[in-house]
């Protein structure tokens, strides 16, 4: 029946005397999307990091198709199959549109210890690429110097690499941070399209995006999971609606 | 552009190559002194411009590719240039690979401090070895030979041949990096200057590139050190000094850093200023200090990025006065 594609035991991180992960015990189930909401310093993020190797844990493990993958490095995570996307963009802010994706694309090569022909003669990361920028839909500017673009096409710039490195698994850290509503439901709309074919781990503040994406919730507090299960088992959560949900609601 | 950046490169090389046939014995020999400091500021230009990667301690392999030729062919009869360059090479390669392999781990302020001790460990290893000639250095009274039957076919004891041999190490240098920049290599690292975090998070072990770079250019500045040997017949320790790679960074800096071209000008510009200077002044070094903070001032990108400003200008202007011609077209039209 199911079937995990991640699965944490017991992941915590601590800096200093703040546990930003506390004890966080999840399974992520293949080819579904998978978000994780909570309110500001509730530890999302510090997750994700724990998950892209961009931080080590202090304790617990993480599995990854059933491999152990707790300490390993950003770089090796990458090449299991697990993309991220920052919350702050995190491009190459004078590189092109399309450098950006080769540079991305030119990672799933065996090795790029390769000194003598030029790299522009690489067919099959040429392809990646320019498929990567297409589905993330920035083709018309593949010549624009990532600097000079909106902020909005920035972002979707960065889903583009991660997109062009051709993971499995997709880890978004609020891919809607910024955006106006326009910029917004375009990327909403390439979320849905990744989702059929991808896993995604996502975080998102925007409730409607986050409601009409994902499949399955994971309620974060200070650190801890509160809740974890269907959108609907959420939604009539008790403790979700007086922790979170009402929050939400009263602020509106 | 394209075509003038495609002219004028040959154009200064068919310069250089002509150059012998006009100037003096001394002014060759001078030329010959900047290519080789040319190739040594080209690749630090590797570290500097490309990787992201600032080292203060570059003439460490400079010194020791003149330090190899010296310390193994300074009792030999003969030296054959492929004993010699080989090993020459080899030796930069190894300790650039040494000070490379703990070095990269740091970053920044780091990597500056950590290359600048090897460099400085190195000085005073050959400043205090006595069998090396301590800080007067080895002479060396011969210049190598590629003997082809019993025929040296380089002759390079003759001023214009070893300029023109300099001149080959230049050029082919020059279109080594040139390769390497655009195969897949170089697109790393230039991307890992531009954000190294990101290429990490793109599944790149951005330790292994940094390395491979710094090999890369300690390969180089070990063939500059070589030609240095081989030229001037003398090699010291101050070869190796911080004075040493700081008047490099100062080539790069000043030439233009990320392009290949720039430290070649730069090279010149220094070597020249440094011969020019002292005539007109004792405190020359006053004024060559405010040309250098005048460059990193105005001129940030190098002095090589001058000509593409001025020609945008004029195309500027060339432009508004096509648009002025064809604006009474515009009113008959209309």
């Amino acid at each position: 029946m199911a079937d995990t594609i991640l699965r944490t035991d017991r992941l915590s991180k601590s800096f200093g005397g703040l546990i930003a992960t506390n004890g966080v015990s999840l399974d992520f189930e293949r080819g579904q999307v998978h978000a994780i909401i909570g309110p500001n310093g509730a530890g999302k993020t510090t997750l994700i990091n724990l998950l892209s190797g961009d931080l080590l844990p202090n304790d617990g493990s993480i599995l990854f198709n059933g491999k152990e993958i707790t300490n390993l490095p950003p770089n090796k995570i990458s090449q299991l199959g697990i993309g991220r996307s920052y919350q702050k963009t995190n491009i190459f802010a004078e590189f092109s549109c399309y450098e950006n994706c080769w540079v991305a694309a030119q990672s799933r090569l065996n090795s790029s210890m390769r000194f003598f022909r030029p790299a522009s003669h690489l067919k099959a990361v040429r392809e990646r690429a320019e498929r990567a920028l297409e589905l993330c839909g920035l083709s018309r500017r593949h010549n624009s110097r990532a600097a000079e673009m909106s902020y909005g096409e920035q972002r979707q710039l960065e889903i583009g690499m991660m997109l062009a490195t051709e993971p499995e698994l997709l880890l978004l850290d609020e891919p809607l941070a910024g955006m106006g509503s326009e910029e917004s439901i375009q990327v909403i709309e390439l979320l849905k399209r990744l989702a059929e074919e991808h896993t995604l781990i996502l975080i998102e503040h925007d409730m409607d995006a986050v409601f009409s994406i994902a499949e399955q919730l994971t309620v974060m507090v200070n650190g801890r999971v509160l809740a974890t299960g269907t959108v609907e088992q959420i939604r009539n959560n008790q403790a979700v609606q007086e922790v979170y949900l009402g929050e939400d609601e009263e602020e509106l | 552009m394209s075509a003038l950046s495609r002219f004028l490169p040959l154009s200064a090389l068919l310069v250089l190559l002509l150059f012998p046939l006009l100037g003096s014995e001394y002014y060759v020999g001078l030329l010959s002194r900047i290519i080789i400091l040319a190739i040594f500021a080209m690749s630090l230009d590797l570290l500097i411009g490309y990787t992201g990667l600032v080292s203060f301690g570059h003439a460490a392999f400079f010194g020791i590719g003149g330090y190899a030729l010296a310390i193994a062919f300074q009792d030999a009869s003969v030296i054959h240039l492929w004993q010699a360059l080989p090993l020459s090479l080899a030796a930069a390669a190894l300790a650039a690979l040494l000070v490379g392999w703990i070095s990269i781990r740091t970053s920044g302020i780091y990597f500056i401090m950590i290359t600048l001790a090897f460099a400085q460990m190195f000085f005073y290893y050959f400043f205090e070895s006595p069998s090396y000639g301590g800080d007067d250095g080895i002479f060396l009274f011969l210049k190598p030979v590629l003997m082809i039957g019993s025929e040296d076919i380089l002759k390079l004891e003759q001023e214009n041949n070893f300029y023109y041999f300099a001149l080959s190490c230049l050029v082919a240098g020059y279109l080594l990096l040139t390769m390497i920049l655009r195969a897949p290599f170089g697109k790393v690292i230039t991307a890992i200057k531009a954000n190294e975090h990101r290429v990490c998070a793109l599944g790149y072990s951005v330790n292994r590139y940094k390395l491979v770079s710094f090999v890369i250019a300690g390969t180089l500045a070990g063939l500059a050190g070589f030609l240095e040997g081989a030229h001037s017949g003398y090699i010291n320790p101050s070869y190796m000094s911080w004075h040493e790679s700081g008047i490099a960074i100062a080539i790069v800096v000043l030439g233009g850093m990320g392009t290949l071209y720039g430290p070649v000008v730069g090279a010149f510009i220094v070597v020249l200023l440094q011969d020019f200077l002292p005539s007109l002044t004792e405190h020359w070094q006053l004024l060559f200090g405010s040309i250098i903070i005048s460059v990193a001032l105005f001129l940030p990108r190098g002095a090589t990025s001058l000509l593409p400003r001025i020609l945008a200008l004029l195309r500027r202007e060339k432009s508004e006065d096509a648009s002025s011609e064809e604006d009474p077209l515009e009113k008959t039209d209309g």
